[in-house]
């Protein structure tokens, strides 16, 4: 059922999309940092629901505008990697990229896509998660990432071990890339957060998992397309038996947010509510010496919120 | 009167086919298990298996075909079998490109072959074996085929127009991806699709009058039908146009006489009389005694030929078996491919050095135990096409000669997934029996077996956990091991052997981490936890 109104959809989406058609990887380079406008390096939310955290962080970072410019593309990197269900925690909070959905939309933005490598069947990974429906119903599309085909070879210029990788076509194309992470522990990298989801839009993992999976994970940091927009989601957190989870009694509702534009200095503060320190976490410590961002939080201008 | 029939039949049998086809073609699980498994209740054969081995449960398809065999007999092969469909089709092909006038003529039927092809079909159930089952049941092979020669060309069609559809932007359709099933396993389709296209091209439905046993028995019972068609001989002129167009061979003009034991009641011949002396008749009767004196009736040589060669066919595929075995111990290497990151030259892993030493290969969860599947599965390959994992793929020797093409749990090509009992609710034989989601769970089809000297983490000393990150129970966990990084170790009565930590083993070119069949399932425990320590979050901690 879903699926064949998938499929209307997007026939009808389809004939715009060929119409305003991508136009190669020219954005790759051309992709302009937000010019952020505001003294906050890190905003961190809690104790509301995750619509409102959003909002009043993305508020603090100069609005919506300051991200996405009118008749953009908007590419979102949440995790749909598992099929559970959205109160098991495995995945990003549908509600929350709805909501992002709709505020790309807001602020003009031409499309919007979200697309996963996912673990377990991609379809079922995305339908179980929630966050297909909460996509479409934002108005925005899920597109597939479940073959070689979408993945483009691209340099990481400054990896030590990861020297290259396959990425997905829609993170070259799109004018604005933002991660959208879940904290989650994590048996292989200890814990996933913004630089751990990226090993979502790339092809070959098995490649890092044997190369030095912190080191391979820092290295890909240091890619040259970084998201422009980073929001954590730590509204309910998965705190054992990550990335797949057991069962709900490995999820606490930690009910908070955090949003940034440096990927390590957002990985450091979600590291902290999840109890451990920044520097015990290979991949963490590894891209901030790599330069990647900062997870020295001392030395960064954070806004705390409660709501 | 009776001209209706026939374009109803066409109509039906059309629905049948096409519907069948796309059931195992079907890559967007567009059709649901429900209707699925409604939908193959209906095949003869599947159906009996699954009446012998899960009596309780059954979905009496097969009762309701012989019903309609002792009314209108076997109508079965025109209306729903989709390989007798299959080989109408092939034969209006060859209608139109031969164009021959004389398309068919009445032949002896071939009993000795057909009763004993039944016959030896039987025995072998009774004493417990499927393999004659498996390899001539008619649905079964047309299940075969579309699985193995039709999905994948429709599948490359498929990634062809997404692929240049998604290069304009279009995402209407996407790519698909399955194992490719090895060239071992497709000799003995490809011989029976060559066989049965042949047949079917030359004889019509020989192939049914001969090799299929279902073909047969319903043929005997409806010697018994209270309704059969048979000639009128008052109104017969001896045309002789019934016999050209019977595509069993079974109207002899000569003595206005009808073989209704090989008639497959495509009702072509009710229209193409003339003079509407070809009709259903109760118990084939009003039909005065054919006066005509019976002349030798000529036969020609072709149908034995066929049978010779078909049964050197067999003998050779049958013999040929034990060749392939060391084929099939190859495969296992051949899908352990070095495909990283195509030309990075930056250090690799070392490779690992110890062979998976495995037993027994996995049954799917619901099949009970490797024997029991190995009796009742006849190998239509539908839970193969339809496995959101590709983790069923079909067996070559692995069960042994009595498992032949039966689908087993192959972790090289993915992996089972924990929430889907999608196998068990379509097998249409009742070899892989339906699990509730909480049965699912505990199923434990085999287990985790952990190679250290083969891991990663012990060989590089760096950080892995691929199989403790895809374990859906956690059976395969991360401990800590020397140096601050931790290495997998495996809870044996919580695993259920779904192969995912073995799927996702980096290591090359033997895994780390494989499943050990269970020849027996067994209920695994289900994982226990402790209350969770729930962190302060009332303060920033930064």
């Amino acid at each position: 059922m879903k699926r064949r109104e998938f499929i209307r959809k997007s026939v009808g989406a389809g004939i715009v999309g060929s119409a305003l058609s991508f136009a190669g990887y020219n954005k790759l380079f051309g992709a302009e940092m937000p010019d952020s406008g505001t003294p906050y390096d890190l905003v961190a939310v809690r104790g509301g629901e995750p619509e409102i955290m959003f909002d009043r962080a993305i508020e603090a970072l100069g609005g919506m505008g300051n991200f996405v410019k009118s008749g953009q593309t908007v590419v979102l990197k949440p995790n749909m990697s598992w099929d559970v269900p959205p109160e098991r925690a495995a995945n990003t909070n549908p509600g929350l990229v709805k909501h992002i959905v709709k505020k790309c939309y807001e602020a003009g933005a031409s499309q919007v896509y979200a697309f996963d490598n996912t673990c377990d069947n991609w379809i079922r990974s995305y339908r179980n998660s929630g966050v297909e429906e909460a996509v479409k119903e934002g108005g925005g599309r899920v597109l597939p990432g479940n073959t070689e085909d979408y993945y483009k070879d691209v340099k990481v210029e400054q990896g030590r071990r990861l020297t290259e990788a396959k990425v997905h076509e829609l993170v070259l194309n799109s004018d604005v890339y933002i991660n959208i992470p879940v904290l989650k522990h994590h048996s292989s990298s200890r814990i996933t957060i913004c630089l751990k989801n990226l090993m979502g839009i790339v092809w070959d993992r098995r490649f890092w998992h044997t190369n030095d999976l912190h080191q391979c994970i820092a290295d890909f940091g240091t890619w040259e397309r970084k998201p422009d927009l980073n929001i954590v989601d730590a509204y309910r957190v998965m705190m054992r038996n990550g990335p797949r989870g057991v069962s709900v009694d490995d999820v606490s509702e930690m009910k908070s947010l955090i949003a940034s534009t440096d990927m390590v200095a957002a990985d450091a503060a979600a590291t902290r509510l999840f109890g451990l320190e920044p520097e015990e976490v290979g991949h963490i410590r590894i891209a901030h010496e790599m330069g990647v961002g900062n997870m020295k939080l001392d030395q960064l201008n954070i806004s705390r919120i409660t709501v | 009167m009776q001209n209706h029939l026939k374009p109803f039949r066409v109509i039906i049998s059309l629905f049948f086919l096409i519907v069948a086809a796309l059931i195992f073609i079907d890559f967007r699980e567009v059709f649901s298990e429900s209707f699925i498994s409604g939908f193959l209740s209906l095949q003869f054969g599947p159906s009996v298996i699954r009446f012998i081995h899960i009596a309780g449960i059954t979905l009496f398809g097969f009762i309701f075909i012989l019903l309609i065999t002792l009314l209108f007999g076997r109508v079965y092969c025109s209306t729903i079998c989709p390989l007798g469909i299959f080989q109408d089709v092939v034969s209006w092909i060859s209608k139109k490109v031969r164009r021959r006038m004389r398309p068919y003529r009445y032949a002896l039927p071939k009993n000795l072959l057909r009763y004993s092809l039944l016959g030896l079909t039987i025995i072998f159930l009774l004493f417990g074996s499927i393999l004659l089952m498996n390899l001539l049941d008619p649905y079964s092979n047309f299940g075969r085929f579309v699985t193995y020669f039709v999905r994948p060309v429709a599948a490359w069609i498929n990634n062809t127009l997404a692929g240049t559809l998604s290069s304009m932007g279009v995402y209407t359709l996407y790519r698909v991806s399955f194992p490719s099933i090895q060239w071992e396993i497709m000799v003995f389709p490809a011989l029976m699709l060559g066989l049965v296209i042949w047949l079917s091209y030359r004889y019509g439905r020989l192939y049914c009058n001969t090799v299929c046993p279902v073909g047969t028995l319903l043929g005997f019972l409806s010697k018994f039908s209270i309704f059969r068609i048979a000639i009128e001989n008052s109104g017969c002129t001896n045309c002789a146009r019934c016999e050209r167009i019977c595509k069993s061979s079974c109207i002899d003009f000569k003595t206005n006489e009808i073989d209704f034991s090989r008639c497959v009641g495509c009702m072509n011949c009710l229209n193409i009389c003339p003079e509407n002396a070809i009709k259903y008749y109760f118990k084939g009767r009003p039909v005065p005694v054919a006066v005509t004196e019976s002349e030798p009736v000529e036969q020609s040589g072709a149908p034995d030929n066929t049978k010779r060669s078909f049964l050197i066919v067999m003998a050779a595929s049958l013999l040929g078996f034990n060749k392939f075995v060391s084929a099939a111990e190859q495969q296992g290497r051949r899908l352990r491919r070095r495909k990283n990151n195509g030309s990075n030259e930056v250090q690799m892993s070392r490779p690992s050095t110890i062979p998976e030493n495995r037993q027994y290969p996995v049954s799917p969860p619901g099949s009970v135990s490797i024997e029991k599947f190995n009796k009742a599965c006849t190998a239509c390959g539908v839970c193969v096409t339809k496995c959101p994992g590709n983790v069923l793929q079909p067996s070559f020797l692995e069960y042994g000669l009595a498992g032949f093409m039966q689908p087993r749990m192959d972790y090289l090509s993915g992996f089972c997934n924990f929430d889907c009992t999608t196998c068990g609710e379509i097998c249409p034989t009742g070899a892989i029996k339906p699990l509730t989601i909480e049965k699912k769970h505990v199923a434990q089809v085999g287990v985790a077996v952990f190679i250290m000297e083969n891991c990663v983490v012990f060989i590089d000393h760096t950080d892995c956990g691929a199989c403790s990150e895809h374990c859906p129970t956690k059976a395969v966990d991360m401990v800590p091991f020397t140096g601050g990084v931790t290495i997998p170790e495996v809870t044996e009565n919580i695993c259920i052997g779904c192969g995912a930590c073995e799927y996702a083993c980096p290591t090359e070119p033997y895994k780390a981490i494989y499943v050990e069949g269970n020849p027996v399932h067994v209920e695994a425990d289900r994982p226990e936890h402790e209350e969770l320590e729930r962190p302060d979050t009332e303060e920033f901690p930064f």
